[in-house]
């Protein structure tokens, strides 16, 4: 291995972490409040579809960013209506998203541009563009530093800089302010929250709709970003291993960054490699793939540093007295 | 003795609350009948009352939780609208709840700012917090860290954190519902310290209670309810326990039961020095010692929640517990293997728990299905090593249901589908035709008809004739009273005292049931 | 659900589904509509590809198979309030167990390689169920998390043995090679050739249909006429009352999932054995997430499952059929097993709750 390639490979690993880390953060804060999110996975497949067909049809990637967000909120405002107004089970209504967005994107996609369930490739303003960081050229012969900032970090689109920004914002939302302490304390014991006088039903709306933003997000960079256009079923799992990063990390945001940079990282490496040595033991690439979910397994079972979800997650509020 | 009178020419200004007629009922059940109250500003104000008798229906009320049927509610002589929480919190209404309300993972500080904070960001609102809070320390011995978690404080200094939550949010009116129920002794005894404070401060306490020590040490005046409606208003220094517990118990319709004079044989149930601690470090159960005779009833009296349904599951097997028991003379294991609920049947100890909705039935099979609840195991309901014999289980529950009068009688029909009284009459056919060694009772004629009270009655009586031995535990005094052959009152987890049926009185076991000796 | 006001049961059992079922369709009608088809045409041509010919049929007895199977896994599992989303993964694995049986032991006949493919499948897939069961039992681990994580690692594991061990040596495709021709299980032409009635060559239904009609009475008596069924149900409805009954809710949780994961695995005699002969990578195809749109709509009955799988088996077939003639695709289907999912299990109380109140309505005034 050569220090290109390593460079290509951690470079490709921010991007491919991106999504994760807007799915991961919106499983967060969703679960923060108390609801059930298995429905990361239809989301970001949605906002996938409705950001490179309206990309497409406009030639404005933003206007696809927009309609991607729409789109994913629309879906976690029908999650809401089952989890929280009508007390439904929050994890089957989960499933049905991922079906419905499964389903749905293929038949309007079909519809649309009747290219067998995809949508025709972008390019030029239907993409997201490359960003260069200031001075990236300029330090690129530095020793180390310059292929770290101008190889790795220079060069992305700009959701993956927006990305990794929500990780503080997130932390910051959730612990410095009003809205934040609110919305944990509906996850851990919404009773408290009636009590003081709060809506329960308000705030875990909301949690579920910002998680629809950052899904929304999630779903754009991965067919304007990442990808050039929509193909069927392209998160390919994406939604879940989100949800085992979330898992991963505890709920807590920068361990979010930490999870899915791992995971982001066995993905790229898994991409370039079919298998690979340490220690003399020869890894095949499934077992790449597979390690994110065998490590929340690990974590879930509590043998190494339990993850214990908010407490009120999945139960809906009745009140009783 | 009627309600207070409402006398017009009272000044209105001086009471902090003034309930008038006040009634609340859900579905056919009326928790509150024309109450009317009135709480002097500034002073300590108990209310006590059996389980049941409304008490925490009316503080829901006052706090927003439920909407009178009926009944004007006045703050500081203000008629008010109160139609949520957020209006009582408005209204200068603080309310600790038995069941603390806390955010567990939280800081104490989080807990006190929670819904009361000072802006859209949480620093100021914390440093304002956690200065009054040092305030407040001072002044009323109400000292907690502020950074602590509130899964690490001890649940005094929770309770502690539930007033300073009322306080913060500039409460006058303090409701505090059984604070001591969860509380040491030198727990409850600071409690109450805080509790003078505040009344010196000028801040009215209303203090809901069972415990008629605490009424008589720490309040001013005291209302008494019974059955939904409040039967007396009096000055503490005018009143005593014994007619205090006189007017909580009432000259009720003495139930009678016809039983001839019982025959105790052999000690079929010997319990030496129980103890449970449950899950959060609270010893429920200190030591009980007791014993049951074959051919006679013993119950436990006491207000709910001192430690008679943990008594009951260890008994059952649905606990682990230290100490000794013998069924019969031998060792009964009360942890570990051979512990559990089905060797507890296989040894002939039968149980009728005190829920049976949750427990005692499984509300959607139906009554055949019921019937093998527990006996699942039993040969005769088996055939085979894997099929069970349905039709034999169908056939024993229509014998068993004719038996016990359940109607309708039909096997089919799945148990949500009874009233209460022939729910209760199905769990009772299923664990008393079985001639048990010893019958575990809790509560067996809650939330029943009274045509089936006196058949269930009846029936506890022929089982102890034919000489089994009985252990009920109710909280209804008129049903030990009528029942037992010897009591035995639990107060806080200990047995406080035993008495011969025929040598006691509901006024002496109601000062027992209080904590008083 | 405490809706406010009972529904008698038969309603229960039969509207509160029936209606969910119509509004799944409904909305996909109109989506239908949406998309410039017309839904009436639409709705003949799926009957017509489905149940028109005894080619349709065969095909939707075939999907039917895999629905039965799956369903009742995700049924036994909820019966004892469980949710296993793992029939996938199950059944993946329940494959590899076929395939190994099929592949490395000589079979001299069909019938014998039909035992022992229906032994392999189902300790295959139970064991896969196993470990979430034994997480969930004794640590606590939320079941649904964990049986979508082994859906994944199966996926992987599936991967794995294909390309790495099973793959004879030359091909690029990953896919074990065929089994040997002994063990191929007779096909319902042939079966109905018995009793002299024709039926189609052509699609792969199976002697695994009866092995799955055979399975719906198997997990009825299971459930209705065995302890251990009485156990499940009795800790299904209610963990207390179990608990009081003397019934471990680590053991029964443990054993509800092994029975599950054998369910989700033998479907892998049909699809494994009975139509590919070989092991490939995509052996399940989401049946095991049907099986939870089954298992719903079957109100987790064997009954229901029975006659759910049949119509997700014409949907599909009928799906098929759709996509090949007009501009619908197959993944229409995917939508109308969503919308099922979502009234069934998520909604339900949208739907129980108005026709509660309409029997209120209709005893008020019967008064």
């Amino acid at each position: 291995m050569d220090w290109v390639m390593v460079v290509q490979i951690l470079g490709s690993t921010l991007r491919l972490a991106t999504p994760l880390l807007f799915a991961c953060l919106a499983g967060l804060i969703s679960e923060r409040a108390g609801v059930f999110d298995i429905g990361l996975e239809g989301k970001m497949l949605a906002a996938a579809f409705m950001a490179a067909a309206i990309a497409y049809a406009t030639g404005n990637v933003w206007l696809g960013v927009a309609s991607a967000i729409v789109a994913s909120v629309g879906i976690s405002l029908l999650h809401g209506v089952a989890a929280i107004t009508f007390r439904g089970n929050q994890l089957i209504s989960g499933v049905a998203i991922n079906f419905l967005a499964a389903g749905l994107t293929v038949v309007v996609a079909q519809n649309w541009f009747s290219q067998g369930g995809r949508t025709p490739s972008l390019s030029g303003g239907g993409r997201m563009a490359r960003i260069d960081l200031p001075f990236a050229d300029a330090v690129r012969d530095v020793p180390v530093l310059g292929p770290i900032y101008s190889g790795i970090l220079s060069g992305h689109a700009l959701l993956v800089y927006v990305a990794f920004l929500c990780v503080p914002l997130t932390w910051f939302m959730l612990f410095r302010t009003r809205f934040g302490l609110r919305l944990r304390a509906v996850g851990e014991n919404p009773a408290a929250v009636d009590t003081a006088g709060i809506s329960v039903v308000g705030l875990r709306y909301g949690a579920v709709a910002i998680g629809g933003v950052l899904c929304g997000l999630a779903g754009a960079y991965l067919s304007t970003g990442l990808a050039a256009g929509f193909v069927q079923e392209m998160t390919a799992g994406r939604g879940f291993i989100a949800l085992a990063a979330m898992i991963f990390a505890k709920w807590r945001p920068w361990h979010a960054m930490g999870a899915v940079l791992l995971f982001g990282f066995l993905e790229a490496v898994a991409n370039r490699f079919q298998s690979i040595e340490i220690l003399g033991v020869s890894l095949p690439v499934q077992a790449m793939q597979a390690l994110p979910y065998i490590l929340t397994v690990v974590i879930l079972a509590g043998f190494v540093g339990k993850a214990i979800p908010p407490r009120a997650v999945g139960t809906p509020y009745v009140k009783e007295h | 003795m009627t309600a207070t009178d409402i006398s017009p020419r009272a000044q209105t200004t001086d009471y902090a609350i003034e309930l008038r007629g006040i009634s609340k009922a859900f579905g056919p059940v009326q928790a509150n009948k024309d109450i009317s109250i009135q709480v002097r500003r500034g002073t300590i104000h108990g209310i006590v009352g059996e389980n049941g008798a409304g008490k925490s229906t009316l503080m829901s009320i006052l706090y927003g939780f439920y909407r009178a049927d009926a009944g004007e509610i006045l703050i500081n002589g203000q008629a008010t609208e109160i139609p949520d929480s957020q209006s009582a919190i408005r209204a200068g209404i603080g309310m600790v709840f038995q069941h603390f309300k806390l955010v567990e993972n939280f800081s104490v500080l989080e807990n006190v700012i929670l819904g009361a904070e000072a802006g859209g960001m949480l620093r100021p609102s914390l440093s304002r917090a956690r200065g009054l809070l040092k305030d407040l320390a001072r002044e009323f011995e109400l000292n907690v860290d502020p950074d602590a978690k509130v899964e690490d404080l001890s649940v005094g200094h929770q309770q502690r954190v539930e007033i300073l939550k009322a306080l913060y949010r500039e409460a006058d009116i303090l409701i505090l519902d059984e604070p001591t129920g969860v509380l040491t002794p030198s727990e409850a005894d600071h409690l109450f310290r805080i509790l003078r404070g505040l009344k010196d401060q000028g801040k009215t306490i209303i203090l809901i209670t069972h415990k008629l020590r605490e009424i008589m040490d720490v309040t001013d005046d005291v209302s008494v309810m019974r059955r939904g409606e409040m039967v007396a208003t009096r000055p503490t220094a005018q009143t005593s326990p014994t007619e205090l517990a006189e007017l909580m118990v009432g000259r009720k319709v003495l139930l009678r039961v016809e039983k001839p004079p019982a025959r105790p044989g052999k000690i079929v149930l010997q319990v030496d020095n129980l103890r449970v601690v449950d899950s959060q470090g609270v010893e429920r159960l200190r030591g009980i010692s007791l014993n049951v005779r074959a051919g006679e009833i013993l119950g436990i009296a006491g207000v709910a929640g001192n430690g008679q349904s943990e008594l009951l599951e260890v008994l059952a097997g649905l606990r682990d517990a230290e100490g000794q028991a013998q069924l019969r003379g031998e060792d009964l294991p009360l942890a570990g293997p051979g512990a559990g609920a089905i060797s507890r049947r296989r040894q002939g100890v039968a149980h009728v728990p005190e829920d049976r909705h949750r427990r005692g039935l499984v509300l959607r099979f139906m009554a055949w299905e019921n019937m093998a609840l527990g006996y699942h195991h039993d040969a005769a309901y088996n055939a085979g090593p894997l099929r069970m014999n349905n039709a034999a289980i169908m056939r024993d529950t229509e014998a068993k249901m004719q038996h016990f009068d359940v109607r309708p009688p039909d096997p089919l029909l799945q148990a949500e589908g009874f009233s209460g009284g022939n729910q209760q009459k199905l769990v009772l056919a299923r664990e008393m035709e079985r001639n048990p060694e010893i019958l575990l009772v809790g509560q067996p004629t809650r939330g029943v008809d009274i045509g089936a009270i006196e058949f269930i009655h009846q029936q506890l009586i022929r089982l102890r004739d034919q000489g089994s031995a009985i252990l009920l535990v109710s909280v209804e005094l008129d049903e030990i009273l009528a029942l037992s052959d010897r009591i035995a009152v639990m107060f806080d987890g200990r047995i406080m005292g035993e008495r011969q049926s025929d040598q006691t009185n509901a006024q002496e076991l109601g000062l027992l049931m209080a904590g008083m000796t | 659900m405490s809706a406010k006001g009972r529904i008698p049961d038969w309603a229960d059992v039969t509207l509160v589904p029936l209606v969910s079922v119509a509004l799944a369709f409904m909305i996909s009608a109109i989506l239908i509509w949406a998309i410039g088809e017309s839904p009436w045409e639409a709705v003949k041509l799926m009957v017509e590809g489905a149940f028109g010919s005894s080619y349709g049929w065969g095909y939707t007895l075939y999907y039917a198979t895999n629905f039965m199977f799956t369903g009742l896994a995700v049924s036994v599992a909820f019966q004892a309030r469980l949710f296993n989303i793992g029939g996938e993964g199950q059944a993946l694995v329940g494959g590899l167990g076929v395939a190994l049986v099929c592949l490395y032991i000589p079979w001299p006949h069909w019938t014998l390689a039909l035992v022992g493919a229906m032994l392999g499948g189902a300790v295959f897939g139970a064991l896969w169920a196993l470990i979430p069961g034994w997480l969930q039992a004794k640590r606590g681990s939320h079941i649904v998390i964990t049986t979508i994580m082994f859906n994944f690692i199966a996926a992987s594991l599936l991967g794995y043995m294909l390309v790495n061990v099973l793959r004879p040596q030359g091909t690029q495709d990953p896919s074990s090679p065929r089994f040997p021709p002994e063990t191929a299980l007779p096909s319902l032409h042939e079966i109905l050739a018995l009793v002299g009635i024709p039926f189609s060559r052509v699609p792969p239904v199976n002697i695994s249909l009866l092995i799955a009609v055979a399975m719906c009475f198997v997990v009825w008596y299971l459930l209705w006429r065995t302890r251990l069924g009485y156990q499940i149900r009795a800790f299904g409805e209610s963990e207390p009352a179990a608990e009081y009954a003397g019934i471990s809710p680590a053991r029964i949780t443990i054993y509800a999932m092994l029975i599950s994961g054998a369910l989700a695995g033998l479907m892998a005699v049909n699809s494994v054995l009975g139509e590919q002969q070989r092991l490939v990578l995509n052996a399940v195809e989401g049946a095991g997430f049907i099986g939870i749109a089954v298992a719903l709509m079957g109100r987790n009955h064997p009954f229901g499952v029975f006659l759910a799988a049949i119509l997700f088996g014409f949907l599909y077939q009928g799906g098929a059929e759709l996509a090949l003639w007009t501009g619908i695709p197959r993944e229409l289907i995917v939508v109308i097993q969503a919308l099922v999912i979502l009234f069934t299990g998520a909604l339900d109380n949208m739907v129980r709750i108005p026709i509660a109140r309409l029997f209120a309505q209709a005893r008020a005034r019967g008064r």
